[in-house]
């Protein structure tokens, strides 16, 4: 085809009805928000709770930590704790990638980047915590 | 990406200046975003004196005489003038706004007038609302039923029933709640936007309709429901006092509802 230098090029011409109707519905979208919600409300108990246990083993030895970590409750809570962070913080960042991030490409790439990145942070700390909690000789 | 500085035919200049006539005494500055596709300058912005004593009280009426009176080539969407069509919404002060209820003596300073933000602009104040309608259309804004009508009348609703709707019916469509939406900036493409999910909200309580599923299955989407972040800028500047993130809410409630 001949490219025409002078009159205006429309690369878009159908109608507004299909571009807003797009491909349609993805029929998803509300396990996410139901999702981010409730791990925010857990996450309040949760933070708390940590916080107050790190206030209390204030002056702790390492070997008091472990043994902290050996007793169900605090080992439960604390895993708890970081699923729920890391899962609310793949979750949020999902949502700031889908809002700025217009490049499908890039938005694609980024959204899997920081998925990976969470499961692997998330990983890491869980695995720490076990490695604590069951193999290190405690009381 | 979100672009942060506008190009360069866009830039706003300083425009010219109508001054108000002499012995005039209570003068009042409105400061008016203008913008002709055909002439290929840039946005300007113009400056018109205008005297209250020979004015209306709204903004509206400052608009109407300047085009009467002043320079008859400003162009921007009216009719009603009694807040009803939602044909003069328009960013008055800062905040999208219907000319016609918005008093010039709740302004302080001068009356700083542009289109609705980040829509894109036909002439002067009249923005492109084609998008907007579109999606309006896109939502199916009528009653949609299986059971036919009564043969001798029309669809009852109890006064219960009706009073469902309240909040909801008075939307006049001027999308000054959509312009206002920093979610429908960034993705209005996607997004549905306030003033049309409180449309299709009206349509899912509305007792005599009976496609609320399909309805609620339309709008389970990522964009085109939950980039709504209840940022609340809508409700905030609604000139008719609606609340279209409360209408949002419900929605996403209804949908979370049918599967627990």
């Amino acid at each position: 085809m001949t490219k025409q230098s002078n009159s205006p090029q429309f690369d878009i011409l159908r109608s507004q009805l299909k571009r807003v109707r797009g491909l349609g519905s993805s029929h998803s979208g509300s396990q996410a928000w139901w999702a981010e919600r409730l791990t925010s409300i857990a996450l309040v108990p949760l933070t708390l709770w940590f916080i107050a246990s790190v206030i209390g083993l204030e002056g702790a030895t390492r070997a008091d930590m472990v043994a902290w970590l050996h007793a169900p409750v605090p080992l439960v809570l604390i895993l708890c704790l970081i699923v729920t962070t890391f899962w609310h913080m793949e979750l949020g960042l999902r949502v700031v990638i889908d809002d700025y991030v217009h490049n499908n490409a890039i938005r694609i790439a980024m959204l899997l980047f920081q998925r990976g990145l969470c499961i692997i942070a998330g990983l890491f700390c869980v695995i720490a915590v076990l490695r604590l909690g069951l193999w290190e000789g405690g009381s | 990406m979100v672009a942060f500085s506008l190009p360069a035919n866009s830039r706003i200049k300083q425009g010219k200046t109508y001054p108000a006539p002499a012995g005039a005494k209570r003068v009042r500055t409105f400061r008016i975003y203008r913008w002709n596709p055909d002439d290929g300058a840039n946005p300007r912005m113009d400056t018109y004196e205008i005297d209250l004593d020979t004015c209306g009280p709204m903004v509206l009426d400052a608009l109407i005489k300047i085009k009467n009176d002043v320079d008859s080539t400003l162009t921007f969407r009216r009719s009603c003038r009694e807040g009803i069509c939602g044909s003069c919404s328009m960013n008055i002060d800062g905040g999208n706004t219907l000319a016609c209820l918005k008093p010039i003596e709740d302004i302080t300073g001068a009356v700083r007038i542009t289109p609705l933000p980040h829509m894109a602009v036909v002439k002067d104040l009249v923005p492109d609302l084609t998008q907007a309608f579109a999606q309006y259309r896109a939502i199916e804004p009528w009653l949609k039923a299986d059971t036919p009508p009564p043969p001798d009348g029309e669809r009852l609703q109890s006064r219960k029933e009706r009073a469902q709707i309240d909040g909801l019916w008075e939307c006049i469509l001027c999308f000054c709640c959509t312009a206002g939406c920093p979610s429908y900036w960034w993705n209005g493409e996607r997004y549905l936007g306030p003033a049309v999910l409180l449309q299709a909200y009206r349509w899912i309580a509305e007792s005599r309709d009976e496609a609320t599923g399909e309805r609620l299955d339309a709008l389970n989407d990522p964009f085109k429901l939950y980039r709504c972040h209840t940022i609340m800028n809508c409700t905030d500047t609604c000139p008719k006092g609606l609340n279209p993130a409360k209408a949002i809410g419900a929605i996403k409630q209804l949908i979370i509802d049918r599967q627990v």
